[in-house]
């Protein structure tokens, strides 16, 4: 049963970053769901070290904290006092991730965390530990898939309406700051879900790879949304079996397998260009 | 040799290693800020991971021209990817940039994680690039580094006009002739030697710290590259040296991170208190500039009053002023009170009244407000009952100069738009 339990928690949190990551590359905010997906690492280790055991409720509310608090830093940095957005995307993140760090290697006695356990998750450990027959984190992330659909679902025009024109969202009266921190929220909630089975590599890369893939094969926001999520699954699925194939970190061979499906698609948007220009030509 | 003489040597040299790579990646991380590609260091550094894994894979050693070799090859590798994508796909720069990491990265964990599995000895270690590994840095690894840091810090100067075109002014850098692409290559080539000696310090994750902080902490205390560069140097020598000497004094306390923790803690210092950029230095100009506004439109309200009562010594109470003009009633006594004490009001019980200087100050601003008026309704033909809000703003900001020069474009006029009396110096 291992293994389906593994491709399916895969599956969920490809899904989920997928969409979210949809928007962030829409909105030119890539690099903030990199910054966001390292900087929760502080809330997460410090709402561990208060709750002083693996309470989730902590964690989401400590890492969403931290999350929407690095959004909120990087945006101050930029628009206030004019320090540009990469460099200050670079300050604030790297800044947070060394405090989590730290905080992890000081505090190792007293919380189960480890610094590998940070990058690449113990997906390979799912169920393990305990005898529901259905693990814990499927249904967590499975929740949170909800909520994102929902999310989604309920507020898609709004989403598309500050996405691709800013202006006239405030113009209709729609808060353009508070989609953005809304989502930024549910990127949080999102990477903290999944930290601990796939780790931030996994996370980051689900963010940006389907979602970059899919909008290089279509000019449709539903239709990016879909192709993203299976992209993100399919990478999910052949990623297991490299890893087992390679016998490495389950997390970083599915973020490769995305990596490939990518490279596909690039090699066959190139191609199919070219003998379209080619006709066009004759 | 005694176990403290082997430590004493090593901390030396683990300093040296500290300081050369702070001064090299300070002086590029400049650069790259100044290009707006603070980002593409940190791709650089998590794309290298895979070469140092490759480094090892081929050469069944952790020695460390292998592994720079590896490094410094998928490192330069992946500069040119981002832009390869940027430029054959419609994807931005962003995506580019985390495409690039993010694959990169997995591939050096996908190598790394196989090769623990494989049960080769002489692996172990070999995942110190993810975070760094200061401490375990041997002589021979410090002198490789060293001799890298001093050739980029010596191609820097070198080089430096050419580079300081380049990333002023490419179009104009091309125009005059220069080798662009050439000098491009060589300033990504020393930004991933650069990379590459640091990783194995400060760790893959956190290097793009030590190339953008440095060059962001000295960006907010000069606006001179020079001094940008100097600043930036002292201060990630300074952050550098007491990363590592509080990580040797307390246990557990890993080095890279440490590091940075110096450099953020630093950073958040000078995003603070900086003069000219900071932000306490802006809430208070912006503060006084609130209290001179303030300041401006009382005595222009009370002027206002005497002129209507045709008596500039009478005494009017606040609710004179504010039937007036609206105030809130807490800046209006801030207001007043600080007006007094500057000797442009006289109090008497719950009353005031301009001083000679007071009504100078007061005619002044309404004669501004006047002027421009006429002004906006002259040349930009807006109808007068628009100009008001405009003129309202404009009145505070119209230096002496500029008021001679409209006085006299206007032709010294009588009468505003409203057919109110302009005021001017008896």
């Amino acid at each position: 049963m291992q293994p389906l339990y593994i491709i399916i928690l895969g599956s969920l949190i490809a899904s989920c970053c997928a969409l979210l990551g949809c928007f962030l590359l829409l909105r030119k905010m890539t690099m903030l769901g990199d910054a966001i997906a390292h900087a929760v690492l502080p809330g997460i280790v410090i709402s561990y070290i208060v709750s002083g055991e693996r309470d989730h409720t902590a964690m989401l509310i400590g890492a969403t904290v931290a999350g929407l608090l690095t959004t909120f830093s990087i945006e101050f940095l930029s628009k206030k006092i004019k320090l540009q957005q990469d460099a200050a995307t670079g300050v604030m993140f790297t800044g947070f991730f060394a405090i989590g760090v730290i905080l992890i290697s000081l505090f190792a006695n007293k919380i189960d965390l480890d610094q590998d356990c940070v990058l690449y998750g113990e997906i390979g450990y799912l169920g393990l530990y305990n005898d529901a027959f259905i693990p814990i984190e499927i249904w967590r992330m499975l929740i949170i898939l909800g909520l994102i659909i929902t999310f989604i679902v309920l507020g898609y025009r709004q989403l598309l309406m500050t996405t691709f024109d800013l202006a006239f969202a405030s113009s209709v009266g729609i808060m353009g700051a508070l989609w953005q921190y809304l989502l930024m929220g549910f990127v949080s909630l999102t990477t903290v879900a999944s930290f601990e089975s796939v780790g931030s590599i996994l996370v980051v890369s689900f963010l940006i790879i389907p979602p970059a893939a899919a909008y290089l094969i279509t000019h449709s926001l539903q239709r990016m949304l879909i192709y993203a999520c299976l992209i993100g699954i399919i990478g999910a699925i052949s990623g297991y079996y490299l890893a087992v194939f390679l016998d490495s970190a389950i997390a970083a061979a599915m973020s490769v397998a995305c990596g490939v499906e990518l490279i596909l698609i690039f090699i066959y948007v190139k191609l199919w260009k070219e003998r379209v220009l080619s006709k066009a030509v004759y | 040799m005694t176990y403290i003489d082997f430590l004493l040597q090593n901390i030396h040299h683990v300093y040296i290693g500290i300081i050369l790579i702070c001064t090299a990646s300070a002086i590029v991380g400049c650069f790259t800020f100044l290009r707006k590609r603070a980002l593409l260091g940190d791709t650089i550094a998590h794309a290298s991971l895979p070469g140092v894994c490759i480094g090892f894979i081929i050469s069944g050693t952790k020695h460390p021209v292998y592994i720079t070799l590896g490094a410094f090859s998928t490192g330069l590798l992946s500069a040119y990817l981002v832009d390869y994508i940027v430029n054959k796909s419609k994807l931005k720069s962003d995506v580019a940039l985390g495409i690039v990491l993010s694959i990169g990265f997995s591939v050096g964990i996908l190598l790394l994680t196989s090769i623990q599995h494989s049960n080769n000895a002489a692996q172990s270690g070999l995942d110190g690039f993810i975070f760094g590994k200061v401490a375990s840095l041997l002589q021979s690894d410090v002198m490789i580094m060293a001799g890298i840091a001093i050739a980029v810090i010596v191609i820097t100067i070198l080089f430096m006009k050419e580079f300081v075109l380049i990333s002023f002014d490419p179009s104009f850098a091309k125009s005059i002739g220069l080798p662009y692409e050439k000098i491009e290559f060589l300033l990504t080539a020393i930004t991933v030697l650069t990379i590459v000696i640091g990783i194995q310090t400060i760790g893959v994750v956190l290097m793009a710290a030590l190339l953008i902080t440095p060059s962001a902490i000295a960006r907010f205390w000069t606006d001179r590259l020079s001094k940008m560069i100097f600043i930036a140097i002292v201060a990630s020598i300074f952050c550098g040296i007491m990363g590592a000497y509080l990580s040797s004094q307390i246990p557990n306390l890993p080095t890279g991170p440490s590091i940075v923790m110096f450099l953020s803690i630093v950073a958040l210092l000078s995003f603070v208190f900086s003069p000219n950029k900071g932000i306490v230095y802006k809430y208070l100009l912006k503060a006084k500039n609130n209290q001179k506004i303030l300041e401006e439109n009382i005595l222009k309200t009370i002027y206002q009053l005497g002129e209507a009562n045709k008596r500039f010594d009478a005494y009017f109470t606040k609710k004179d002023i504010l039937e007036k003009k609206i105030f809130q009633n807490f800046q209006l006594n801030k207001g007043l009170k600080q007006l007094k004490n500057k000797g442009y009001l006289i109090q008497s019980d719950e009353s005031w009244k301009l001083s000679k200087e007071g009504k100078i100050k007061g005619q002044r601003i309404t004669r501004l407000h006047r002027l421009w008026e006429i002004y906006l309704t002259q040349f930009l033909h807006l109808s007068p009952d628009h100009v008001h809000d405009d003129a309202e703003t404009i009145e505070h900001l119209i230096t002496p100069e500029i008021e001679d020069k409209l006085t006299e474009l206007l032709g010294y006029p009588k009468v505003d738009p409203h057919q109110m009396e302009i005021p001017y110096k008896d």
